[in-house]
């Protein structure tokens, strides 16, 4: 009796450890049919470089495209980030106020955490410079006053466009006793700022548009593979493929495709930065800025690479969709 | 293993190509189907293999209803399936080998059994050693073999040959045919279109007969 149910038992196990190995032999297979599938399409665009060249070029300078607009825009937002007047804040004083009541204001203003500097500008101090820089000198002189308050111009510890802690700031210091009023030198920073949006936006669109593009022209170049291959897909029908086992090598062409053509867009983009280095440099040195040029860091390299093999595969996975079911055995 | 139940074949812009045939062949028969050129010998054929779907009437391979089969079945009755075309149908830019293994890379068999089970099928069709070439460097009996070879390597239930000796000398014709009888009497229902009747009469198998799309004689 023992016996027995300690063989069933050993046949159990073993019956269990064979169909084990049937699953493993089966994934192995699996996987293997992927591996050959992965290398074979590879091998395939290397052994047609001239065709398959031509269309990763062309991809190339799609992704390129989008990928350089997004470099520069990304430089340009940088640009004016680094502007640092963009949150300057002017306090006009009172005109009783005098100037030692002006000096001992600013000087509390600069103690104040979320400030960084403050720079009291006098009254005879402003008209010097108006007299210098409005050509208005000569009228000036007629004036027996100075019609100019004492500004004391405050530069916040936040540097950062429009938060409400700036909004705070400028209210709180609109009701110093002192301050006759406060304003903000933002109309310009603004427009920029809506102009960077604008730009934000164009590239979106217009990588959209290139990323419509590669699906098609992948797409297009999928759809020639499978014409020059159609006796092999036929026949591959007849012996009893399935959809999935013969769309397999067109899906790691598109996937190749794509891949290589975001390589390339990769070092275009690289190129062109390389190029625009120095004038940039240049233009920011005049402006007395510290500015680095940007270009695609390591995530947004993987994404670039991620995004164009996967419109590679997309764009052949639609064509294979509609013309593997039209190629049927005659 | 096979059943055809009145059924009918119309191609849209062709008319009746197969009109209410009905007949039966059982597991490892062997039989020829004849008929003039246009009696729709390939149709049939193709009907089995679901190439073609039948407009009327039922069919049945292997206890399956090939009407019911839906796109996804379609590769595995394929599999269970071997086909032998007259222009041989191989691919001239792939060795022997590779055209005979093509069955099993597509059904996945492990790559450890591919090459065992190849030169298994190569040998039956006397061309071991061959494994190497390119189609186009044999003759076209070989090619056939070579096509043969590719139907048999994955053990298919049934074998559907369409003029399998049509581009043949008679000698090499028989030579093929005597192939086949090797298959059916393994167990292999085998189903051969032809319309050489000299052959067929040599043979001396059960002969389906076609006239004009209706079965003629049994
Ligand atoms: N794909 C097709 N489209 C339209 N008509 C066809 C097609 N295949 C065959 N036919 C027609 O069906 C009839 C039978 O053809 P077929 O089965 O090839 O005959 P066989 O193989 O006996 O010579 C013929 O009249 C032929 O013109
Ligand atoms: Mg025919």
């Amino acid at each position: 009796m023992k016996t027995t149910s300690q063989q069933r038992n050993r046949q159990e196990h073993r019956k269990a450890r064979r169909f084990d190995r049937g699953i493993a032999v089966k994934l192995l297979a699996y996987l293997d049919s992927h591996g050959q599938a992965f290398f074979s399409s590879l091998g395939r665009l290397l052994r047609m470089p001239f065709t398959s060249l031509m269309a990763i070029a062309v991809l190339a300078i799609a992704i390129a495209l989008a990928g350089g607009f997004y470099i520069i825009v990304a430089n340009m937002q940088q640009l004016t980030g680094s502007l640092e007047s963009s949150n300057q804040i002017s306090l006009f004083l009172k005109s009783n106020v005098s100037q030692q009541q002006g000096r001992t204001l600013a000087d509390k203003l600069a103690a104040r955490a979320d400030i960084r500097r403050v720079k009291l500008i006098s009254k005879q101090q402003a008209l010097e410079e108006f007299k210098k820089y409005s050509g208005f000198g000569d009228a000036l002189k007629a004036l027996q006053q100075n019609p100019l308050p004492h500004v004391i111009q405050v530069l916040p510890e936040n540097i950062l466009f429009e938060t409400p802690e700036i909004k705070q700031l400028l209210e709180e210091l609109q009701q110093l006793p002192e301050v006759d009023f406060a304003q903000m030198d933002m109309q310009w920073v603004k427009r920029l700022q809506a102009i960077m949006q604008l730009a934000r936006r164009g590239v979106m669109l217009l990588s959209f548009l290139l990323g419509l593009a590669v699906l098609f022209i992948t797409g297009n170049t999928i759809r020639l593979e499978l014409q020059s291959r159609r006796d092999e897909v036929v026949i591959a029908k007849l012996v009893g493929a399935t959809h999935a086992f013969i769309q397999r090598p067109f899906l790691y062409s598109g996937f190749w495709y794509g891949f290589f053509a975001g390589v390339i867009a990769w070092l275009v983009v690289l190129c062109m930065v390389l190029l625009l280095e120095q004038p940039v440099e240049r233009i920011a040195s005049l402006y007395d800025g510290y500015f680095q040029v940007l270009f695609f860091g390591v995530g947004e390299t993987l994404l670039l690479l991620l995004i164009s093999a996967v419109l590679g595969v997309l764009g052949a996975w639609l064509v294979l969709n509609y013309q593997l079911r039209q190629l049927q055995p005659q | 293993m096979l059943r055809f139940d009145h059924v009918c074949k119309r191609y849209p812009d062709a008319g009746d190509a197969l009109m209410d045939v009905s007949f039966h062949l059982g597991y490892g028969e062997m039989a020829f189907l004849t008929g003039h050129s246009g009696a729709g010998k390939s149709t049939l054929l193709k009907l089995i293999a679901v190439i073609e779907r039948c407009t009327r009437g039922q069919l049945f391979f292997d206890g399956q209803n090939l009407n019911r089969a839906g796109e996804r079945q379609i590769p595995f009755i394929r599999r269970k399936l071997g086909l032998i075309f007259q222009d041989y149908k191989l691919l001239n830019d792939r060795t022997i080998f590779d055209n005979v293994a093509l069955p099993l890379i597509v059904a996945g068999y492990s790559p450890q059994e591919i090459p065992r089970r190849v030169r298994a099928a190569l040998d039956k069709v006397g061309l071991l050693g061959q494994e190497k070439k390119f189609p186009l460097l044999l003759s076209g009996g070989e090619q056939q073999r070579v096509g043969i070879a590719r139907a048999v390597v994955h053990k298919p239930a049934m074998i559907l040959a369409d003029e399998p000796t049509g581009n043949l000398d008679p000698e090499l014709s028989l030579e093929i045919m005597r192939l086949f009888e090797q298959f059916k009497q393994v167990g292999v229902t085998v189903l051969i279109a032809s319309h050489d009747i000299d052959l067929i009469t040599q043979m001396g198998y059960r002969t389906l007969r076609l006239d004009h799309g209706r079965l003629a004689a049994d």
